[in-house]
């Protein structure tokens, strides 16, 4: 019998563990007790199992050992691997297709509630295909956008044409190894074929597929949901909101709208402001409707609305649990089955709404882009008319909540940099080049119960802000470290080395920068582009002193990202377990492919792909790289508390005198 | 930024806009919307909203959607706690300060408040000097109508004297401007910061107080001269004032950069990139000086404050530290004197000023900031030339073995015995000897001595050969400046400047009477040998012209082609000159351009001049007639003399001057007209030139030559008729320059024809121009 771990152990997140003790007072599972006693196969989890026909499963544990069919141990390790990349570049990029569909329906004024919300952004995407926008109205615009957009997937020949934002350098490496995408469809579909039986049996063939798919989500269907998503609903900049269990209102109802998709979550922040929802709501007995999200719903409406994001991934049995949330309300990615029977356990009832997304035993209200606002005021309806149904005495919400500053789009942190007149990326590569900033870390990805939810994540960022790193962050990790409180200005302050310090001070940023969901990762290569086009660190994304970590990753959209970026030239760490590790110590040559993600890819690419469980050693590693790519730059290695001596501090010291030393302590003598 | 700050200008910005609205909206009831508003003598109207939104403002009207504009930039003050970020913010509101701050200038025109009356104030010098008294030509601005005059300060800089420091703007010698706002600890403090700056000659720009008290009034107190002449410039004694600094700097990317209205960002980076520039806070900094300083800072302007105030010292809006303080009494130093010192290079050091300071060994400063202090009548203690004495420079080379370096001989009696404001005569002989001296130096190195000596403060110089007219003011004197010093600064000067040419230099300083008259005879065959060298020094006797990009670090696509009989527009660098600077400096700003092939004599189409324009220009230029104004003419920067135009109607041109500010018959002024000339662009039909290429055989020869002047500007005729005379002679026609209408007579295209007539102008009977 596997061991079960102490509370504190699932999470290192207070309201977390309050919520896990509530379960277990209940005798509730849940993904932390589940993983508990679901051990991970260790072939399956090392890539050593193919299961890809009829001939097998093939379970390979020894040297030399082929399946069936003669595929060897590394064959099969980057089929599986080039598989859940596939998969995971398929869930973004039929998001990014969605979105494509519904800017076409918006153009054409078929999208109820929905409208051009940035056409300053509009004409800027458009603009860069060479779409015409001078004399020409919105809508127009977006049409011509959204067709460019929606052949983008279905394209047989050519290149995808968002990868044209790359750095010049960049677009030719691909074109020289042969991976810029032809359509988004095409490389998925490529995938899974080469990957059947009998078909590409050269691994290093196999995962330069890989790469070919991932960057058709990278530079395609990701980038395209990103666009889309800001053109409709705004481009971010920052916003007070909150995060954390707390954000759940024991007088309201409670709304909590979970999965990934924008289009339905926009929907219902609208239609829940709406004077007929808000009257329907009181006319039931409760002050409104208080809506919050989990996953990446959440952010996408926590950096657009301010409307509080309740937690991340491993907190949506949690919120249930707090017996407070009339209704779920979830689309596609990350939802877990196990949702419905928990939910039986209260009155909450969970609502699927994406045609691709039915779960046994919930209730499926169906979006439709046509008549948005109309199901979105149905689905509030319904959660409205369970609030009767809440039991009282079940009820259980944390007190535990913090304020975040999200919104960090690129075009925002453009703007922060120099203001509408001189706006660039300057200031943050000076900042980089004097050593102020000794580097940046995009810290991403998923929660994952098979370790201390938030612990590997918190743990990294917390560290690498010491050492002067800037974080950027997207999806739940960015959740974890708003709830820890490192999203705000205060933390640029006190959380810091002290030449990040001065940086956060003088622009008046958090330490960490929240950039949006995990389909906004793309946000993060733009980010790369512009501060290569800027100058001075290099011409090229693998120049950068940058690194990219997902510490708590399980999704297979993680390794689609992972990949998707080093093959833009990022140096990228996963925590947790290795889909590819092999067993070197019993299997000998099982770690050809894990080697050949990174040093392979590192040769061709400039970026490659690394396994570190331990979070000292991820740390290590992360600085490492930041510390040689400053090197190959000719930049001043870094420094502790090398700088530091401007901002506030001194001004506020000299503040809080008593008036008639203030005067002459701040001005000196008076003038004569 | 820093919250403290952001908090504060951003507050200050909020108050300012405001403030604007109210005073239009009280304008707009008394005065109307159709009441004009503009600043003295320029083309771009109220500049810096020209620049940054691209609107010309020309009626109070017009301010209203600027001020609109203004508030849309503003933002909240950052929260207590989790604010979001401000920098961006910060640097927006400091913009809007910007458009407000104009706009409130603007309408204090309209009720004649600007420029700033100050009782008993007199601006030293008008937009060009021509005489120590100031008296040999009217002071070409009246009282209230432009650059001050008496009892006013000097308000906005008007574009003739943009235009005349153009050349030392983008040559270097003046490295760029401090916008000094409020008030120095003491007078003494405020004159050492100002001498130290002018040491460097960077344009001092004065504004703004500390309760009530301006750095002007310290400075006035002093007895400091302050005016164009002295690179000291008093804007007003509020904030606001600090305004026209950046106007300054808009409508030096305007003239020099080619760039448009409109072209914020690129005006901007502009001014990070080229225009050396930064704010010096004296005392205490309020809402609107923060504001008014996150303006700034959107030029690439660093702020340095003589108080604590917070720092910023990470880069990239700026080029360097954004915010710095420098309390003043925490400034390591004996005494005030050498705080303010300090003070004043860590302003350089931030804003990476290049400055070059000649390090001269006389008893008064030195610097060119000085170059245009006049000595008056009051303060002279000995003058040499002029009305009642001879002075004269000669500059002559010799063999290495006849030069003593470093010697320098009075030969006569000093100026002790003279009675104050007495004159003497006075010769001054350089003999300088190096391996790559050529004789035609000569003339090159001797015109330096005007702007060596002119460097001493104290010391004014005018003219040049036979014709010099040196004055020693009594401050001067009595810190012991003599007649030695003159040799001091010209050996120090020469080996600094012409190092490349000039090995050794010797000066002998003559007041001895009978050596004054021998070496006199001796200069003046000099002369004559020099006149006739140059005369035969044609465009034909030569195979190569020389290139001139010296302004390309303003004017990024303008280069000029200078020939024997085409000097440079800026009129400061002959054929001879650009030669001496090859020979200075071989991989300069001056560049032999072979010949080659003639393609057309007439119109003077070379190959090596074409392929040269192509290349110079960036490709925006790709081809240039050296004789025609009507085909490819040559670009122009923005520092030109003149400006050459045609007028289709009387089939001729007019000549205006740079110091013309009245309407011509183009219907245009000099500073609209300089618009189009200007920014390195090919305008058949307009042309800047510099004013002595007027009298060239080569003027347009293509298109008719000087007899296609129809009009000119008075002070162009009168400062160089006897010049123009000999040209009439030589065209053959002796009265033709009374026949050239001027402002005085003529300001239309139809009493231009009428005169015409009436005169009988060659013009009208030439062919056709086009």
């Amino acid at each position: 019998m596997p061991k079960k771990r102490e509370i504190k152990e699932y999470s290192t997140d207070p309201a977390a563990q309050e919520m896990l003790i509530r379960a277990d007072e209940l005798g509730i599972g849940t993904a932390f007790t589940r993983a508990d006693h679901m051990v991970p196969c260790n072939i399956g989890g090392a890539g050593m199992c193919c299961k890809q026909c009829g001939m097998g499963p093939c379970r390979l544990t020894k040297s030399g050992e082929t399946g069936v069919c003669g595929a060897t141990l590394d064959t099969i390790q980057a089929r599986n691997l080039t598989r859940a990349i596939a998969a995971g570049g398929a869930a973004h990029s039929d998001h990014g297709r969605d979105m494509a569909f519904l800017l076409k329906a918006a153009a054409n004024g078929e999208a109820e509630g929905y409208s051009i919300r940035d056409v300053a952004k509009l004409r800027i995407v458009a603009s860069k295909y060479g779409i015409k926008i001078e004399g020409r109205a919105p809508e127009e615009i977006a049409n011509d956008l959204a067709e460019l957009y929606i052949s983008q997937f279905g394209q047989q020949r050519g290149e995808v044409v968002p990868a044209i934002r790359a750095p010049k350098k960049r677009q030719q490496l691909w074109r020289e190894q042969k991976v810029w995408p032809r359509g988004v469809d095409r490389e998925v579909v490529e995938a899974l074929h080469r990957t059947h039986i009998g078909d590409d049996q050269d691994p290093a063939h196999i995962l330069n597929h890989a790469i070919r798919t991932a960057l058709a989500d990278g530079w395609g269907g990701s980038m395209i949901a990103t666009d889309v998503s800001d053109i409709l609903f705004g481009t971010p900049a920052p916003i007070l909101g909150q995060a954390n269990l707390g954000v759940i209102k024991e007088d309201m109802v409670n709304v909590v709208v979970h999965g990934h998709e924008p289009s339905l979550s926009e929907m219902i922040v609208a239609a829940s402001q709406d004077p007929e929802i808000i009257e329907y709501a009181r006319a039931a007995g409760a002050n409104g409707v208080n809506l919050s999200g989990i996953c990446c719903t959440a952010n996408e409406i926590l950096m657009r609305q301010g409307i509080p994001a309740a937690g991340n991934f491993l907190h949506q049995e949690l919120a249930i649990m707090t017996g407070a949330v009339e209704a779920m309300v979830v689309d596609v990615q990350c939802i877990m089955q196990a949702l419905v029977g928990l939910a039986q356990n209260f009155h909450t009832k969970i609502i699927t709404t994406s045609p691709k997304v039915k779960i046994t035993g919930a209730t499926h209200i169906e979006f439709d882009e046509h008549k948005a606002l109309t199901i979105a005021k149905q689905i509030l309806k319904t959660a409205i008319d369970n609030f009767k149904s809440r039991e009282t005495a079940k009820v259980r919400i944390p007190k535990i909540k913090e304020d975040v500053i999200p919104g960090f789009s690129h075009e925002y942190i453009n703007y922060m940099l120099g203001g509408s007149y001189r706006a660039s990326f300057r200031p943050l590569n000076d900042a980089i080049m004097s050593g102020r900033i000794r580097g940046v870390a995009a810290i991403v990805g998923c929660n994952n119960p098979r370790s201390s939810q938030d612990y590997l994540h918190n743990t990294v960022v917390k560290e690498l802000l010491k050492q002067d790193v800037l974080v950027v962050q997207t999806g739940c990790g960015a959740i974890a470290a708003g709830k820890l409180g490192l999203m705000l200005g205060e933390a640029g302050l006190s959380e810091v080395g002290s030449g990040l310090r001065e940086i956060c001070e003088t622009v008046g940023i958090p330490p960490v920068l929240h950039m949006g969901s995990c389909v906004d990762n793309t946000r993060i290569l733009t980010v790369l582009t512009q501060m290569v086009e800027d100058g001075g660190l290099g011409d090229d994304i693998d120049q950068i002193p940058a690194v990219g970590l997902a510490p708590e990753w399980m999704s297979e959209k993680a390794l689609a990202i992972a990949t998707y970026c080093v093959a833009s030239g990022a140096y990228v760490i996963f925590g947790g377990a290795s889909p590819v590790s092999g067993m070197p110590d019993r299997v000998n040559d099982s770690d050809l492919v894990l080697k050949y993600i990174s040093e392979g890819w590192e040769k061709l690419y400039g970026g490659k792909l690394e396994f570190i469980p331990d979070p000292q050693k991820m740390i290590e590693a992360a600085l490492a790289h930041i510390d040689k790519k400053r090197a190959a730059l000719g930049l001043p290695a870094w420094e502790k508390d090398k700088f530091g001596r401007s901002g506030d501090a001194r001004m506020r010291e000299l503040e809080a005198l008593p008036l008639e030393v203030k005067r002459e302590a701040i001005y000196g003598a008076t003038a004569d | 930024m820093s919250k403290y700050i952001a908090t504060r200008a951003i507050r200050g910005a909020n108050a300012l806009v405001t403030e604007a609205e109210i005073m239009l909206n009280k304008a707009l009831k008394e005065k109307g919307a159709d009441t004009p508003v503009s600043f003295p003598n320029t083309a771009y109207y109220l500049p810096t909203i020209l620049g940054m939104t691209g609107k010309a403002v020309e009626k109070l009207g017009d301010l209203q959607p600027v001020l609109k504009y203004a508030r849309d930039l503003l933002h909240p003050i950052p929260a207590f706690a989790k604010w979001t970020p401000y920098l961006g913010e910060t640097l927006d509101s400091g913009m809007a300060t910007l458009l407000a701050a104009e706009a409130i200038e603007a309408i204090r025109f309209v009720y004649g408040l600007q420029p700033e009356p100050m009782p008993g104030f007199k601006l030293a010098g008008g937009t060009s000097f021509t005489s120590p008294d100031n008296s040999l030509t009217p002071s070409p601005l009246p009282l209230g109508e432009g650059a001050g005059g008496e009892g006013r300060l000097n308000g906005p800089i008007d574009d003739i004297q943009l235009r005349s420091w153009g050349i030392q703007l983008v040559d270097g010698r003046m490295p760029g401007f401090a916008a000094i706002v409020g008030c120095a600890k003491s007078n003494e403090v405020a004159v050492k910061i100002v001498r130290e700056l002018q040491r460097r000659n960077i344009l001092c720009f004065l504004s703004g107080n500390v309760n009530g008290r301006s750095i002007i009034h310290q400075l006035m107190e002093e007895g400091v001269e302050l005016g164009y002449d002295t690179y000291t410039v008093p804007f007003g004694t509020d904030t606001i004032s600090a305004i026209y600094a950046l106007g300054f700097a808009t409508r030096s990317a305007l003239t020099f950069g080619g760039l448009k209205p409109g072209q914020s960002r690129e005006i901007l980076l502009y001014n990070k990139e080229r225009v050396f520039a930064f704010v010096l806070a004296l005392g205490e900094v309020d809402d609107l000086k923060y504001a008014a300083a996150a303006g700034a800072i959107n030029f690439g302007f660093p702020v340095i404050a003589d108080t604590v105030i917070p720092e910023i010292l990470p880069t990239g809006v700026t080029t360097y530290e954004h915010v710095v303080s420098m309390p003043f009494n925490q400034i390591e130093g004996r005494d005030d004197l050498e705080r303010a010192e300090r003070l004043v290079q860590k302003c350089i050091e931030v804003r990476g000023v290049k400055v070059k300071v000649s390090n001269v060994d006389v008893p008064v400063p030195y610097g060119s900031a000085f170059e245009g202090e006049v000595v008056r009548k009051a303060d002279l203690r000995v003058e040499f030339g002029g009305k009642h004495s001879r002075a004269f420079e000669y500059l002559y080379m010799a063999k290495l073995d006849e030069v003593t370096d470093g010697k320098i001989e009075v030969i006569g009696p000093d100026f002790s015995a003279v009675e104050p404001q007495g004159h003497m005569d006075l010769g001054i002989v350089i003999k300088v000897a190096g391996r790559q001296m050529q004789q035609d130096f000569e003339p090159v190195l001797e015109r330096q001595v005007h702007y060596f000596v002119n460097g001493a403060s104290g010391i004014q110089h005018v003219g040049q050969r036979d014709i010099a007219w040196i004055r020693i003011s009594n401050a001067a004197a009595d810190k012991g400046f003599n007649l030695e010093h003159f040799g001091k600064v010209l050996h120090a000067r020469f080996h600094e400047d012409f190092g490349a040419i000039v090995d050794k230099v010797e000066v002998t300083i003559v007041t001895d009477p009978t050596l004054h008259a021998e070496w006199l005879e001796k200069a003046r065959a000099a002369y004559d040998y020099r006149n006739k060298r140059l005369a035969d020094l044609t465009d034909d006797k030569v195979d190569e012209f020389y290139s001139c990009t010296l302004c390309q670090s303003f004017a990024p696509n303008h280069v000029c082609v200078v020939s024997p009989e085409r000097l440079g527009l800026c009129g400061a660098y002959n054929w001879l000159d650009c030669k001496a600077s090859f020979s200075i400096n071989p991989t300069g700003p001056n560049q032999p351009i072979k010949l080659g092939k003639q393609l057309d004599d007439r119109k003077g189409y070379w190959q090596g001049t074409n392929d040269y324009a192509k290349i110079g220009s960036h490709g925006v230029v790709q081809e240039v007639s050296m004789y025609s104004i009507m085909e490819n003419p040559m670009t122009a920067c923005g520092c030109f003399e003149c400006i050459v135009m045609l007028i289709p109607e009387a089939n001729g041109v007019m000549v205006v001057s740079r110091e013309d500010t009245s309407m011509t018959p183009a219907g245009m002024t000099f500073s609209t007209l300089a618009g189009i000339a200007g920014g390195g662009l090919q305008t058949p039909g307009v042309m800047g030139v510099g004013k002595y290429y007027l009298i060239s055989p080569k003027f347009i020869s293509a298109d008719g030559g000087f007899k296609r002047v129809v009009w000119m500007s008075s002070v162009l005729k009168e400062t160089m008729k006897d010049e123009f005379r000999a040209v009439c002679e030589r065209e053959g026609d002796p009265d033709l320059l009374d026949k050239i209408a001027d402002e005085r007579n003529v300001t239309t295209v139809e009493e231009l024809l009428a005169w015409l007539e009436a005169h009988n102008h060659p013009a009208m009977a030439m062919e056709p121009m086009f």
